[in-house]
């Protein structure tokens, strides 16, 4: 310890230079892809021409420059501001947000963007680096818990909800859906695990219902959709029991006697796995196999949605009955769970049924579920196609056709990835994901080793963060996630995104870089 | 012990992270790597095959005169983004057109039901087939209409009013035509009627085509490759047609006024010296925009002048038909040069009287044909299909007969190079026991033998009986086209067709087609020059006789082989003979000598009154 003391502590030797490489290969990256998305073909492709001010590889550039220098100011910066100005900083940024929609002008019906001189800002940027240190703050106060504590619980949404609020009033739908990320952080912090599965199995149910609904199985009058959320609840039942009444897990949490607790447990998942599940199967090909058809075309004679129903419900009942019979009141939990499943997915179908038609458009387009009506999945077709064009090695930088020529939309910033993929190929595009994953586990790694939750909660809310910006991003271009327009970090033309995500990560670097200051 | 539980969830968020990231590289792999139909679609997209129109052959006569060739025309573009603050008035006055005609254009353009590939980015046709003249009036202009651009093309022209049923015409494709070849596409041209139809194979050439890169839009971007994949258009070929232009000029100007036809064939080739369909049109007024008008007028003329009376009309060849009766009378044996039959004033026999004009009585054949005696062909006719040592049945004589008339190309479409022909009508046995539910005689059909009852043939099969007279036996299918440019003709059209006659009955009915010229019905036709061979025919029907004429010249080493068949023009002798010396003094001497021309004039200043022609 005495020659640590002795060796004076410059940031040089204590920053985490593995993630500022992983950054800076991000942002080469990056700009190889801006320059293959915004060239147009004929021009010059040497490197000064591509650097020129006035292009947008040379803005491009720009920006990259200005965000090394943002970092590298954070980086020299005292990392005691960032606690001592948390709220601040959150408040300020709450205050810009609310005046947005004021000062803002429109483009392309979106009310985010204020323009100081020539540049053109998008506060709701900003406010994801705020919001992080706001929670963190927060939730490092001392004596802090959210295990347990409602209110605390209450608090941390609220300071995630307003931003999103503000932002949604922006109309900026989809930046405003990266804060529900920031559940991710909660949930390792302490929130219970239950909570961020009853609301990913929410969003699953809607989303998979309504993009399914239309689709009929075997050809015949039962929707897909319904078939298939049936099921889920069903399979996600069966895990929640498996997870939370298992007989070693109520002992070593007190919560039942174990030798009952084993009779009920196999019973429960009898019930779920046998007579359910089984029983679902058996409608399906009783009416496959034995009925008549109908239609020629049709394997399927009459609708099983009801009877699917009915078996789901006399699923609930039974559960129902199994808690309260064993007193191990966690199969009513659970029993409640998959009664609330139902009624989540029956509201949110009726209600969408009960829309006018261009209502009901909105609705879809809204959870990315249909585009706008004159071009039905045309950017996720356009997409699959540049990328899947590209092969194994790629067309080469600068070769692509299918971005240069425009057809992919939203070629420079929400859709980039599609560059990667048709100049670069398999190994470009596979070797990002890569990169990404590994500045994720790296942030994971740095978050862990904060020896106070100021820095831990932080390190998280930019994991959270980045996890959900290239989950929804690339998986939107890979056709796999709902069209949500957001930017894909350190790709993605513009200045704004481009500082937000430097903010982010750098204050962490340097939240990093003071850990062992502080520890002494 | 809490905090390490919870810090154990760094692994859920670490694992989720892993698996999305694997999901999403198996995805690339599938996309990527497992097919190529992505980087199919992706070609289709962005490359685009620009064609590039070949230049259409050009058609000359057989001295070389150019009949058809291309001429620049201009179409007007517009690119609808870009035409922007332009002042329509000014544009209609410059292009003489109104504006009700420029908004429902402008319309029309933007209606993507009726233009399908419309972008605004993209130029779309406005006006088309602009000629230089229209054109060097707007071009000064141009400048002021922004997004409006001239495309240059190129549009069939021709040199003269002649022709017109020979030569046909170009139009644009119609969808039958796509989905026959998929050579066409929407908007290609093609051969619609005559040679430009027939021979549309060696005329239109191979399209070229570049490769453009195309952006979203379909702007054109740049060569793809910088031009390697492109293939230059391979122009079509020129084609020399059979015809004597000066003998078509002469044909058409004597058949002004009439209906009917001429057709002249070179004996030893079997090419087509002219062919007149009358009435015709001006093939120049069958080009640009006025096409379509044009068409549908001349398609609603009640005279029909879009036949080509020549291959589609099929008329009852009268008298000329003797020739071929007394070829398969003698090749059968039914009478010799020396046989001769009575004729009083006709045929009578048996109550049947088929009626004949005054002429000494009996005669043997040459006479008969010189005075085209329908007693002599209807006793031949009768003995023929009555003959029992020879047939065992009527049914196998009149098939025998029916072979002699399909060998000397009746009955059947002959095959000319042009499209539409007609195949005219040679009965069988079995068409007569159809008719007569097999109780006919020799006596029944007795009329066939004179060229009157069901017996029809094409002018142009006429023509070639003359041909075949004149070869003594043989003949080339008639044809139109000389040559092709780098090409050798259809093997049809230069092997001889022999028919089942021999040479030496050919011989005695030339001595006949000479007696009629020189003392018979084709008096007329006579002159210094050379011997001529004919023929005259007077085909009744409902109204007035036809006028026919067949015949050949010069007898030994004939140049020229004719049919002329004249509409209601009554007697053989009125129009017929007349018109055919004419022509073959043309042709045969290169010229009309004055008395001839002064003939020629009278002739094509008579018109024959057809009333309300319908039919």
């Amino acid at each position: 310890m005495a020659a640590m003391r002795d060796k004076p502590k410059t940031i040089f030797t204590s920053i985490d230079w593995f993630t500022i490489l992983l950054y800076l290969l991000l942002l080469a990256f990056g700009w190889m892809s801006i320059c293959g998305a915004c060239y147009e073909y004929g021009e010059p492709k040497d490197i000064l021409s591509l650097a020129s001010l006035g292009t947008r590889t040379g803005m491009q550039l720009v920006w990259i420059g200005s965000s090394m220098v943002l970092g590298a100011v954070i980086l020299m910066l005292d990392d005691r501001i960032f606690d001592t100005f948390a709220y601040f900083i959150y408040a300020a940024l709450l205050l810009l947000l609310l005046a947005t929609p004021f000062l803002a002008h429109d483009i392309k019906g979106s009310m985010s963007w204020i323009k100081i001189g020539s540049f053109s800002l998008q506060p709701a940027e900003f406010a994801k680096f705020a919001t992080a240190l706001v929670l963190a703050k927060f939730m490092s106060g001392y004596g802090f818990r959210l295990e347990g504590s409602w209110r605390n619980m209450a608090i941390c949404m609220a300071l995630i909800v307003a931003p999103m609020a503000l932002i949604v009033l922006q109309k900026e739908t989809g930046s405003a859906l990266v804060y529900f990320s920031l559940l991710l952080m909660l949930y390792r912090e302490g929130m219970p695990g239950s909570v961020l599965f009853t609301g990913i199995s929410a969003v699953t149910y809607v989303v998979v219902g309504l993009r399914f609904a239309d689709v009929m199985v075997l050809s015949g009058t039962t929707s897909l959709g319904v078939l298939l959320v049936m099921l889920l609840i069903v399979v996600f039942v069966a895990g929640l029991i498996f997870a939370y009444a298992r007989p070693s897990v109520l002992q070593r949490e007190n919560a039942g006697e174990s030798r009952a607790a084993a009779h009920t447990y196999r019973l429960a998942l009898i019930s779920t796995l046998g007579l359910a599940l089984g029983g679902m199967a058996f409608v399906v090909g009783v009416a496959h196999f034995w009925f008549p058809r109908v239609q020629p075309m049709s394997w399927l004679p009459f609708d099983v949605a009801p009877l699917l129903v009915v078996i789901c419900g006399a699923l609930i009942l039974r559960l129902l009955w199994i808690g309260l019979s064993s007193h191990i009141y966690r199969y009513v939990y659970i029993a409640l769970f998959a009664f609330g499943s139902m009624a989540v997915f029956f509201s949110a179908h009726t209600l969408v049924d009960h829309l006018a038609p261009h209502q009901r458009t909105r609705v879809m387009v809204l959870l990315g579920l249909e585009e706008d009506p004159n071009g039905v999945g045309y950017n996720q077709i356009q997409s699959k196609i540049a990328i899947g064009s590209g092969g194994l090695e790629g067309k080469g930088f600068l070769n692509g056709t299918q971005t240069k020529l425009k057809y992919v939309p939203e070629q420079e910033t929400d859709f980039i990835f599609c560059t990667v993929g048709e100049e670069q190929g398999f190994i470009g595009s596979a070797a990002v994901l890569v990169l990404f994953l590994l500045l994720l586990l790296r942030l994971i790694y740095l978050a862990e080793r904060q020896p106070y939750a100021f820095g831990r909660v932080y390190g998280y809310c930019v994991f959270s963060v980045f996890f959900f910006h290239v989950l929804i991003n690339i998986g939107m271009v890979l056709g796999l996630m709902p069209v949500i327009g957001i930017p894909l970090p350190f790709f993605s033309y513009g200045g704004s995104s481009l500082w937000g995500f430097t903010l982010l990560l750098f204050i962490f670097l340097r939240i990093d870089a003071g850990r062992i200051r502080m520890q002494r | 012990m809490a905090d390490v539980h919870l810090s154990n969830r760094k692994f859920v968020l670490g694992t989720s992270a892993v698996l999305v990231v694997i999901i999403y590289i198996v995805r690339l792999f599938t996309l990527q790597l497992m097919s190529d139909d992505y980087a199919r679609r992706a070609d289709s997209n962005a490359l685009m095959r620009r064609i590039q129109f070949p230049a259409r052959g050009a058609i000359t006569d057989r001295r070389g005169k150019l009949l058809v060739y291309n001429q620049p025309a201009y179409d007007i573009m517009v690119v609808m983004r870009e035409q922007v603050g332009v002042d329509t008035l000014d544009l209609c006055q410059s292009l003489g057109i109104d504006t009700t005609w420029y908004h429902r254009r402008m319309a029309e353009i933007k209606d993507r039901y009726r233009n399908p590939g419309y972008s605004p980015h993209t130029p779309q046709l406005f006006m088309s087939q602009l000629s230089v003249e229209e054109f060097s009036n707007f071009q000064e202009k141009l400048f002021r209409f922004p997004g409006f651009y001239i495309q240059k093309r190129s549009i069939r022209q021709y040199t003269g009013p002649y022709a017109a049923h020979i030569i046909g015409d170009v139009g644009e494709v119609n969808p039958a035509d796509i989905e026959a070849d998929d050579y066409y596409r929407s908007g290609d041209y093609i051969g619609k009627q005559g040679v430009e139809r027939s021979y549309e194979r060696q005329l239109r050439g191979i399209k070229g085509s570049e490769i453009v890169l195309r952006d979203v839009h379909g702007r054109i971007k740049g060569r793809y490759q910088d031009g390697r994949f492109d293939q230059r258009p391979i122009p079509g070929k020129n084609l020399v047609l059979s015809i004597d232009l000066e003998l078509q000029k002469l044909g058409e100007r004597l058949m002004r006024g009439k209906l009917g036809s001429i057709v002249a064939i070179e004996p030893a080739t079997g090419e087509i010296l002219c062919m007149v369909s009358a009435p015709s049109y001006d093939p120049r007024t069958m080009v640009g925009r006025q096409r379509g008008k044009k068409h549908r007028e001349l398609s609603l003329d009640p005279m029909k002048p879009l036949l080509n009376r020549a291959i589609m009309g099929q008329y009852p060849p009268g008298s000329t038909f003797k020739t071929s009766q007394a070829l398969t009378f003698l090749q059968e044996g039914i009478i010799t040069p020396q046989t001769s039959f009575s004729c009083s004033h006709g045929f009578h026999f048996k109550g049947l009287t088929v009626g004949c004009h005054g002429h000494p009585s009996p005669l043997p054949l040459v006479p008969a044909i010189g005075t085209s005696c329908n007693g002599y062909f209807c006793w031949g006719l009768y003995y023929m299909l009555g003959n029992r040592t020879q047939f065992h049945s009527t049914q196998e004589a009149m098939t025998c007969w029916k072979d002699h008339m399909v060998a000397m190309g009746f009955g059947y479409k002959l095959g000319v190079d042009l499209p539409g022909e007609k195949r005219g009508l040679i009965p069988n046995a079995a068409y007569y026991d159809k008719a007569y539910k097999g109780s006919w005689t020799g006596l029944t059909v007795i009329s066939i033998s004179i060229g009157q009852g069901e017996v029809t043939l094409t002018p142009l099969q006429i023509a070639n009986l003359g041909a075949t007279i004149a070869n003594r036996g043989w003949f080339i299918t008639p044809h139109i086209v000389r040559e092709i440019q780098g090409e050798d003709l259809d093997t049809l059209y230069t092997q001889r067709r022999y028919t089942r006659v021999s040479p030496v009955h050919y011989e005695t009915v030339v001595e006949g087609m000479q007696r009629a010229v020189e003392g018979g019905t084709c008096r007329s036709a006579k002159n210094p020059w050379y011997v001529t061979c004919g023929k005259t025919g007077t085909a009744q029907n409902r109204g007035h006789d036809h006028s026919v004429f067949m015949g050949f010249a010069p007898r030994d080493n004939p140049q020229i082989a004719i049919a002329v068949y004249v509409e209601n023009g009554g007697w053989g002798a009125n129009y017929g003979v007349p018109l055919g010396a004419l022509m073959m003094e043309q042709y045969i001497n290169g010229h009309l000598s004055p008395e001839s021309e002064a003939k020629a004039e009278t002739f094509a200043n008579k018109t024959i009154d057809y009333g309300s022609y319908a039919r």
